[in-house]
């Protein structure tokens, strides 16, 4: 068997392009991964930006002592179908309040039908061709436009689209967090001070130490039924509320504390503890004073990125019963309240095409927050860390 | 309400007590020290061991009363409990500070006591691992004994359609309910087949050229932006499946003159699989990059060339590690809810064709318990024998990843994983 040098270098070449494509061929892969992102949150922007524009219309209001039986007769019929019915409800309620307003008329800028926002923003709509040609009207004489969606931000859910909004959500989102946080960071703080400062090296430590590890790859629907039946079930906390809802996502986010303080832990040197005892400070003494302190950057960062896990879980929440429809901000820890993602979960599953876009726009909202919660803890990391 | 205000109370009350604990209890160690008695401790000691003694008892009478009413619900009225609870914490107040005297060594006793507060703390992450394992298993067995486990495992037929009028009392109602989960199994097999079919080779391809090729600059960029899709949370992952990319594979299944349904497998799985892929390529990342350089060095001296460095030795020692991440992903992928929920069909459809709809074991758990089902009904307790499988998978499949990656570790000596 001989060959020649012409075969073997003919043979390098192949090998190393070879080599050169799998190079190529991998980076391909890393580069999908970017493409998916980019096309996912271009996807995103394009369906929720149109959420954060509202269409208002300007119409006449006629304040008569009808229209506070009827609403619908405080506007003229050619516009009635166009005008959002959840302002029209509201108008016996603005009477009552101010009596002045009766007998008067007066033009108003009001917020329009979600299908009339629809066609002003170019999307497809139900509206019949005699409404399209009344928009159309309005567009021209000025009285009908796209405003800033102060509502989104607002008001709380609503059946109607355009005046659907995160208010309550965001409120119960905060509200849910602020359980979270008050259960599993301390919680998570002493287990990790127990297993890296007290704990014997014996078979129950390396049992918690495994356990923690499994507590973290258990799927978080697990958890929801965990909390169903313990929480709810058992210790009878209401329903959908935020105190049930927090505890459930607090056992969730437990681990991910618990790891990245341990890590946080570890890292101080030694040489601090044997200071410290070495001028008498005992066990306790010394993790109070002297390795918490060092290492609660780390700890606040892992926090504040298990906050960001448990701010967009849904799937445990589901399942205790926090997608109920919430019209009203929660205003205290064991009433009825939504989140977030279980908004954007609820929003997601109605047949309106408005609903599309607020959304998209809803899960615009929750990317922000949690970008900023996630740049927040990367910023501590890089200004607090210390390099021993 | 009332549960608001009962809590309300027994917080304001303990927080009260530990105050005033603290404040007396050092208040009355200064003035001893002041009048020239060495004591043993601090006086801040003295001042937690009064906190200690007064709101400890509380506490722990409170934890019991509520475990009580857990159990037997109307046993006493939630009032009474705090306030024997916070008579306690008075009680053990007064005897605390009582107590506060210089040969007390309240410094050692608040060392033991951190220490089992350290250690009850510590217990709570196991006593959840063992609260969902039976709180699950409990009512699992519950289920079994209305239905056949062993049709639930082989049965073909899923459909917990009408089993609430038994549940009622109604007549008849319940004949129709079928409990056989396999199309269930299949359908998240598919899904979860379909997820790994996308994650594992742009996953670990990925994690090859992090590893292997990538420039320090471009990995600093690549590393975050991976690290975002792992955070993008899975509700939004779900919209993304349903709104967009369903619909896509809907139109490209009909150009090539297929049938697609609009809940088919497809999207949910291959969305899925882009919600996994950072999962896989970061550990399959950390693992190629702790294969030791002299191997590398031993095979490129040989006269191979980088491909076949990483394909014939760096990949193969690494191939532990890259298991575990991969079973990871897959356990992952099993537990997954929210982009099947939204995305994946709702019927029990056992077949092959992934351009069908087919329904999961996540998607039952939900509707199974997000219906108006009464609670104790088959087709509501069907949720939790489904969750008990669920459990029980993921925790097998944790198992073998984390000793295949300690075999790893322990074969090449790398402690950083």
């Amino acid at each position: 068997m001989s060959q020649s040098l012409d075969d073997i270098s003919r043979q390098l070449k192949k090998r190393h392009r070879k080599s050169a494509r799998m190079k190529w061929l991998s980076f391909g892969a890393l580069l999908l991964a970017g493409v998916f992102l980019v096309l996912f949150l271009a996807d995103m922007l394009i369906k929720g930006l149109p959420a954060f524009q509202q269409a208002y219309i300007q119409v006449e209001v006629n304040y008569s002592e009808r229209a506070s039986e009827l609403p619908l007769a405080a506007v003229e019929a050619d516009v009635r179908e166009l005008v959002s019915r959840g302002y029209l409800r509201l108008i016996p309620n603005r009477m009552e309040a101010n009596p002045d307003l009766l007998g008067t008329q007066r033009m108003e800028w009001v917020l329009a039908d979600d299908e009339v926002d629809q066609y002003l923003q170019g999307a497809d709509s139900s509206l019949s061709a005699k409404h399209k040609a009344v928009v159309d009207r309005l567009t021209e004489a000025g009285r009908a436009e796209l405003q800033f969606n102060t509502g989104f931000f607002t008001n709380g859910d609503s059946k109607l689209p355009e005046m659907a909004g995160l208010a309550s959500a965001a409120v119960g989102s905060v509200m849910l967090l602020i359980v979270t946080l008050a259960f599993a960071f301390p919680v998570g703080v002493m287990t990790a001070v127990y297993l890296e400062e007290f704990a014997p090296d014996n078979r129950f430590t390396r049992f918690i130490d495994v356990n923690i590890n499994n507590l973290a790859a258990i799927p978080s629907i697990l958890f929801g039924l965990l909390g169903l039946a313990i929480f709810i079930n058992f210790f009878g906390a209401p329903r959908s509320s935020a105190l049930a809802g927090g505890l459930t996502l607090g056992l969730m986010t437990l681990p991910i504390i618990i790891i990245t303080a341990r890590a946080a832990l570890s890292s101080v040197p030694d040489s601090i503890r044997h200071a410290a005892f070495g001028v008498g400070a005992t066990r306790w003494q010394t993790v109070r004073d002297h390795v918490l302190p060092l290492s609660m950057p780390g700890i606040l960062t892992g926090s504040i990125i298990g906050m960001a896990q448990a701010l967009g879980e849904t799937a445990p929440l589901i399942i205790i019963g926090m997608i109920a429809f919430i019209p009203d901000a929660p205003t205290s820890f064991t009433q009825a309240a939504t989140v977030l993602p279980a908004q954007i979960y609820t929003w997601a599953s109605m047949p309106e095409s408005a609903y599309v876009e607020r959304t998209a726009a809803g899960i615009i909202v929750l990317l922000s927050v949690l970008i900023t919660l996630n740049a927040t803890a990367v910023y501590l990391r890089k200004k607090f860390e210390h390099r021993w | 309400m009332q549960t608001d205000q009962i809590l309300m109370t027994f917080f304001a009350g303990v927080i009260l007590l530990g105050a005033l604990g603290f404040y007396l209890g050092r208040s009355k160690a200064a003035r001893t020290r002041a009048g020239g008695t060495h004591m043993h401790s601090q006086p801040d000691q003295y001042a937690w061991f009064a906190v200690l003694s007064s709101a400890g008892p509380a506490i722990i009478a409170a934890a019991l009363a509520a475990i009580v009413l857990g159990v037997l619900e109307t046993a006493f009225p939630g009032w009474l409990a705090v306030a024997s609870a916070l008579g306690l914490g008075a009680i053990g107040l007064f005897l605390g500070l009582n107590r506060i005297r210089p040969e007390l060594r309240a410094r050692d006793s608040l060392e033991r006591t951190v220490k089992w507060v350290l250690l009850g703390a510590a217990s709570v992450s196991v006593l959840t691992t063992f609260g969902i394992l039976f709180s699950i298993l409990f009512e699992a067995i519950r289920f079994f004994q209305m239905e056949s486990f062993w049709y639930f495992i082989t049965g073909t037929e899923w459909s917990p359609g009408d089993s609430f009028l038994a549940a009622a009392g109604r007549e008849g109602g319940g004949d129709g309910a079928m409990f056989g989960a396999l199309p269930l199994f299949a359908g998240t097999f598919m899904i979860t087949a379909i997820a790994m079919l996308v994650a594992v080779p742009i996953g670990v391809s990925a994690a090859i050229y992090m590893a292997e090729y990538a420039p320090p600059v471009l990995r600093d960029v690549a590393k975050p932006v991976l690290e975002v899709l792992a955070g993008i949370p899975t509700v939004v992952y779900g919209f993304f499946a349903a709104i967009t990319v369903a619909p896509l594979i809907v139109a490209v299944a009909e150009s090539v003159g297929l049938e697609a349904s609009f809940s088919n497998a497809l999207a949910p799985g291959i969305v899925m699989g882009i919600m996994i892929i950072p999962f896989i390529s970061s550990l399959s990342d950390d693992v190629i990059s702790s294969v030791p350089t002299a191997m590398r060095q031993g095979s490129l001296a040989l006269g191979t060339t980088r491909n076949e460095t990483i394909r014939y030795v760096v990949l193969p020692a690494a191939l532990p590690g890259i298991i575990s991440a991969t079973l990871l992903g897959v356990s992952r992928a099993l537990g997954e809810t929210m982009i099947v929920v939204m995305a994946a069909g709702m019927r029990p459809n056992l077949t092959a064709n992934p351009l069908e709809d087919m329904t999961t074991v996540t998607v039952s758990i939900v509707s199974a318990l997000t219906g108006d089902n009464e609670f104790g009904s088959a087709a509501t307790l069907s949720a939790f024998a489904l969750g008990l499988v669920l459990f029980v998978v993921t925790l097998a499949l944790n198992f073998v990843s984390v000793m295949m990656i300690r075999r790893f570790r322990a074969k090449y000596a790398v402690n950083n994983l």
